[in-house]
């Protein structure tokens, strides 16, 4: 029976994992800003002892970033984003809101035994799949888990039809399920050497070259499936949602989403050009890279062109100002990335500062402002209060878009000069540079990087504040708004 | 099609991962025979050896060093030969990192000597005055795991076949044996000549620093 009472929808577990987000973002970037600095002065290497070198930290800060922040904001945007496109509680049922819990639960257990691993140096070593065989398990667990609550809510939903970001979020599952599967495919040591050793150590399933070819099909594809399909996931919904304004094109979202489902993958070879990999592969990875600049631009302009004729909007509300300038930066960072991956360019390119640039434009300006902005348009709405601050959220615009353009721009230059001087040789035929002049060179572009990072880390300060002010001291608010957010 | 796909969730969902899973069987697959065989006169790592690489990623020389010499001219004058495929066989994982912050490590061993690794692993800047690296003073008094290092041999030769001999065997007894005829012996060989009375009297004594595999394992890098 049809029941004519207004849906109540559960958003317990979406809270839940935005507090998280905003945690781990603090830690994740607080180390990134370390380890930066590290770089322009090496005694702040000594601070933690063994615990505390640039080594150690780097895969902490990753990781932290990635797996807690980035995937918290994820998860938070899923668990507010499915029931409402769908038409559903997670409240309706007792099955999926007892696994959501689950989820939650084992997901801070993993994130903090991948924080406290990591610190004691127990690492597969491969890039963005560092953790260990158990912790691995747990993940897929966890991944599971995540599935069965999105298909369960999309058996159960009354709107028939699949909204776009649900779409997105599907690809996530799928897409990261069989990377990572794959990926970290591999064998415990203590049970084939009769229980000799640690209970926690294993090889990796591939050696060598094939180990690479796979580990960057992940690598690579893991910046697809956790920075690109989830937080275009996001903007599909939170853009339309925040502005009044409908997706500008059907047509252009189904060439975006087939294009990039089809061509993201092909592109991981790029990561490995001049290496040992087969020539054929190396020009595939480059080929399809080039391609992937189409659906990428096809999603930001069809979000820019969203926004056609209430431009106005972006001077009123600090929240589409975030959504827009994240589309731009996608752009920027679609368009750099397959520059690189010109083969002679990545000649130059590879080894150097400039790819941790490359990343930062992307994740710092397009990932993290778009999980920015889902928040604080899911914060009114979750917890039934205004926003606190808007000249806050302002500033913090600001002064993070500062440090986002001072880091890749540093980086440019930093990698582009270490390129050239590597490979530079004098009217003999001689290297004009010995290694350490090509890293000597690049201490003020270290020290502008940290300072860029610094002042984007601010910025989290102050988003984390405002978010805290608006979950506990926001002005109540007795009606859901219906598009642009409230605030103070 | 779309527009049918959209209203059911299941062959969506097929679709999609049909979509993703196409390049990778086409671009990964067909390779993974031919990538897999050792150049002539490959030989797997020690005991030792596997021990420092253990050291190598658990203090995370990866972040900043790669082990992937590119075919030019400046990397090969830099650096010495390219690198093959075939010499990575027993790498698992395969360490050829993505930055550069320091140099290529890949033929470390034909350039630099044990007690060079010694004095720059204490303090880098004593032998490089404008290095960035920190030091890893912990590795001299750390203790490496070789118990797992060996626990590591004994499993890539069972389920990979990496040709060993038949004194790498499950057990704690084949283990001990190991440790004293060749483990050991081979430490002590390397802490001689990174000529620190500290380190050769650990290894005296059963126990091996850390920086003593990690060395061996740079060594073995040619």
């Amino acid at each position: 029976m049809q029941s004519n009472a207004t849906l109540e929808y559960d958003y317990t577990i979406a809270k839940l994992y935005m507090w998280t987000a905003v945690i781990f973002g603090i830690v994740g970037m607080t180390i990134g800003v370390l380890i930066a600095s590290q770089l322009a002065f090496p005694d702040l290497n000594y601070l933690f002892g063994e615990y505390g070198t640039f080594s150690r930290l780097r895969p902490m800060h990753t990781n932290v970033v990635i797996y807690g922040f980035t995937v918290s904001g994820i998860f938070s945007t899923f668990y507010y984003v499915s029931q409402r496109v769908l038409k559903v509680s997670m409240g309706e049922s007792k099955l999926l809101m007892g696994l959501g819990k689950l989820q939650f639960g084992l997901y801070l257990i993993a994130a903090t035994g991948m924080v406290v691993s990591l610190a004691m140096g127990i690492t597969a070593s491969k890039e963005y799949a560092q953790m260990e065989w158990p912790l691995d398990a747990l993940i897929v667990v966890i991944w599971v888990i995540w599935g069965v609550i999105m298909f369960g809510l999309i058996g159960l939903r009354r709107e028939k039809t699949l909204y776009i970001s649900l779409w997105y979020y599907i690809a996530t599952f799928l897409g990261v399920a069989m990377l990572y599967l794959f990926n970290n495919a591999e064998v415990p040591t203590i049970f084939f050497s009769g229980g000799l050793g640690a209970w926690y150590h294993s090889v990796s399933m591939y050696a060598g070259t094939n180990d690479a070819l796979v580990q960057w099909w992940w690598g690579h594809n893991a910046v697809a499936f956790v920075f690109t399909v989830p937080i275009i996931a996001i903007i599909y919904y939170f853009l339309p949602k925040e502005s009044g304004q409908a997706i500008y094109s059907y047509k252009l979202s189904l060439l975006s989403f087939w294009g990039l489902m089809f061509v993201y993958l092909w592109a991981g070879g790029h990561h490995l050009l001049w290496s040992t990999v087969p020539d054929w592969m190396q020009t595939m990875g480059s080929v399809f890279s080039v391609i992937l600049i189409l659906p990428s631009w096809g999603s930001a302009i069809n979000m820019l062109l969203t926004m056609k004729g209430e431009w106005n909007q972006l001077t009123k509300n600090p929240l589409v100002k975030f959504m827009v300038l994240a589309s731009t930066f996608y752009m920027l960072s679609t368009l750099e990335g397959p520059i690189q991956a010109v083969k002679s360019v990545n000649a130059i390119a590879h080894f150097t500062d400039w790819i941790p640039g490359h990343v930062h434009d992307g994740v710092l300006g397009w990932v993290a402002f778009m999980i920015f902005a889902a928040i604080m348009h899911m914060a009114p709405r979750v917890f039934k209060r205004e926003i606190y601050s808007k000249s806050l959220l302002e500033s913090q615009f600001w002064i993070q878009t500062i440090g986002v353009v001072l880091y890749f721009t540093s980086m440019w230059i930093a990698g582009i000069t270490q390129g050239m001087m590597w490979r530079a040789v004098d009217e003999y035929g001689n290297l004009v540079y010995s290694f350490i002049d090509t890293v000597s060179v690049l201490h003020p572009y270290y020290a502008l990087r940290a300072l860029g990072g610094l002042l984007y880390l601010i910025g989290m300060f102050m988003f984390a504040y405002n978010f805290f002010k608006t979950a506990t001291a926001g002005r109540r608010l007795e009606q859901e708004p219906r598009y642009r957010s409230p605030m103070a | 099609m779309f527009h049918w796909l959209e209203k059911n969730p299941f062959f969506f969902a097929v679709g999609v991962f049909i979509v993703i899973a196409y390049a990778g069987l086409i671009e990964i697959l067909p390779n993974f025979a031919e990538a897999a065989r050792p150049v002539k006169g490959l030989k797997p790592y020690t005991v030792l050896q596997l021990a420092g690489k253990e050291v190598y990623k658990k203090d995370n020389c990866i972040a900043c060093h790669s082990q992937l010499i590119r075919p030019f001219k400046a990397e090969t004058d830099r650096y010495g030969q390219y690198s093959l495929s075939g010499e990575y066989a027993y790498d698992r994982p395969f360490l050829w990192g993505s930055k550069r912050t320091g140099p290529d490590l890949h033929r470390v061993g034909n350039y630099r000597t044990p007690d060079w690794h010694a004095n720059h692993m204490w303090n880098p800047k004593s032998v490089v005055p404008d290095s960035i690296m920190p030091a890893y003073k912990h590795q001299f008094t750390n203790v490496a795991d070789l118990e797992t290092a060996y626990a590591e041999a004994v499993t890539v030769k069972k389920v990979f076949g990496t040709p060993y001999g038949a004194d790498i065997a499950p057990g704690k007894a084949a283990y001990e044996k190991e440790l004293k005829t060749k483990i050991l012996p081979e430490a002590l060989k390397i802490a001689t000549e990174m000529k620190r009375d500290d380190l050769i009297k650990m290894v005296k004594a059963g126990k091996v620093p850390e920086v003593v595999a990690l060395v061996a394992y740079l060594e073995k890098l040619k």
